[in-house]
């Protein structure tokens, strides 16, 4: 259960953000979390609903756009989405598959109310 | 009304960079970095006490030993002849991070090692997301837990460069099948190298020595000829 420091690296780097560009308030956190990075998407939101309390992320929503797995075959060139984590060509069967998406563990945006 | 300002920013990227600053130390002295990752008991810390029991005399070798509470592993392998082990009580965190890392580093002189091993929290999910500024994963499971393993846990084992599987001497004894296991590794990572060993037995160990031997005297690593003085 890696999620609550996922959450606090999350918190911290939004803190930073809005202390920089002077936010007052955040209404929600938009962050991109691959299929493959190793983050359960629930375990994330519950974290991070479990710290903001008591800092200016206070109320903020956490919004998870899941990134499916996309891949590319080093040796046809082909551009598939990976099912269920078989890494393999479904043209020439190649298992040299370069991961193209679905590694992501980002901060997309910040939504601001006015 | 709502407004959305766009950050993208990787979440992990204050751990990043710092991997990438063990990383340039490392490769500046030649030292090859093995990040050893298995769920708790698959045998990491046997496999760790054979490696350097084997491989002390003949290099220079040191391990930074992950524990969630305890000293007891760091312990035993001091005893099997670790000359340089620095423990990292992480305090109940199930894995190790690149600042961990940092902390640690300033131990060892790295102008003096070979080959340092870093013994991750046992887990296979959470280490799975941290760079630690290593050369490589290594991936450990043994014929007593499922041969589905890698299906459970696809980040780590596309991740790892390299499967070790261990108790091979208990083959037999359950429904695990070794062909099965490797199969289903590949599934997720084509290119994985894989080594079957019993730290019991010692069977199949020569190759995983030979393999490490091959990591730090190897082409790749040889030592690049002094430009002047
Ligand atoms: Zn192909």
């Amino acid at each position: 259960m890696h999620e609550l420091s996922i959450a606090t690296a999350i918190v911290e780097t939004v803190l930073q953000e809005m202390q920089r560009r002077q936010l007052p308030a955040v209404s929600a956190v938009g962050v991109r979390v691959g299929a493959l990075s190793g983050v359960v998407p629930d375990a994330l939101e519950f974290s991070f609903q479990a710290i903001i309390n008591g800092t200016p992320l206070a109320g903020a929503r956490l919004a998870i756009e899941q990134v499916p797995l996309q891949g590319k075959c080093r040796n046809c060139g082909l551009d598939f989405s990976v099912q269920e984590f078989i890494f393999a060509c479904p043209d020439c069967h190649s298992g040299q598959i370069e991961i193209t998406r679905g590694e992501e563990l980002e901060i997309a945006y910040l939504e601001v109310s006015s | 009304m709502t407004e959305k300002i766009a950050v993208e920013k990787k979440v992990l990227s204050e751990n990043d960079k710092l991997a990438a600053e063990v990383r340039s130390q490392l490769m500046r002295h030649g030292v090859v970095a093995l990040n050893l990752v298995s769920s708790p008991g698959s045998g990491k810390t046997s496999l760790l006490e054979r490696t350097l029991a084997e491989l002390n005399q003949e290099l220079r070798l040191g391990l930074i030993a992950g524990d969630v509470q305890t000293e007891n592993d760091a312990d035993r392998l001091k005893r099997a002849g670790g000359r340089l082990v620095q423990p990292i009580v992480t305090g109940g965190l199930c894995h190790l991070d690149a600042k961990m890392i940092t902390r640690v580093l300033p131990q060892f002189d790295l102008a003096q090692l070979d080959l340092l091993f870093i013994e991750n929290v046992g887990n296979l999910v959470c280490p799975s997301s941290y760079d630690l500024g290593e050369d490589m994963k290594v991936v450990l499971i043994s014929t007593t837990e499922g041969d589905d393993k890698p299906l459970k846990y696809p980040a780590m084992f596309r991740r790892a460069k390299v499967m070790v599987i261990n108790k091979i001497d208990l083959l037999g004894t359950s429904d695990f099948d070794l062909e099965r296991a490797k199969a289903n590794a590949r599934r997720i990572n084509a290119d994985l190298e894989i080594f079957e060993v019993s730290c019991r037995t010692g069977a199949g160990l020569r190759a995983w020595f030979d393999w490490l031997r091959g990591l730090v005297h190897g082409p790749a690593r040889a030592v690049p000829p002094t430009m002047g003085a």
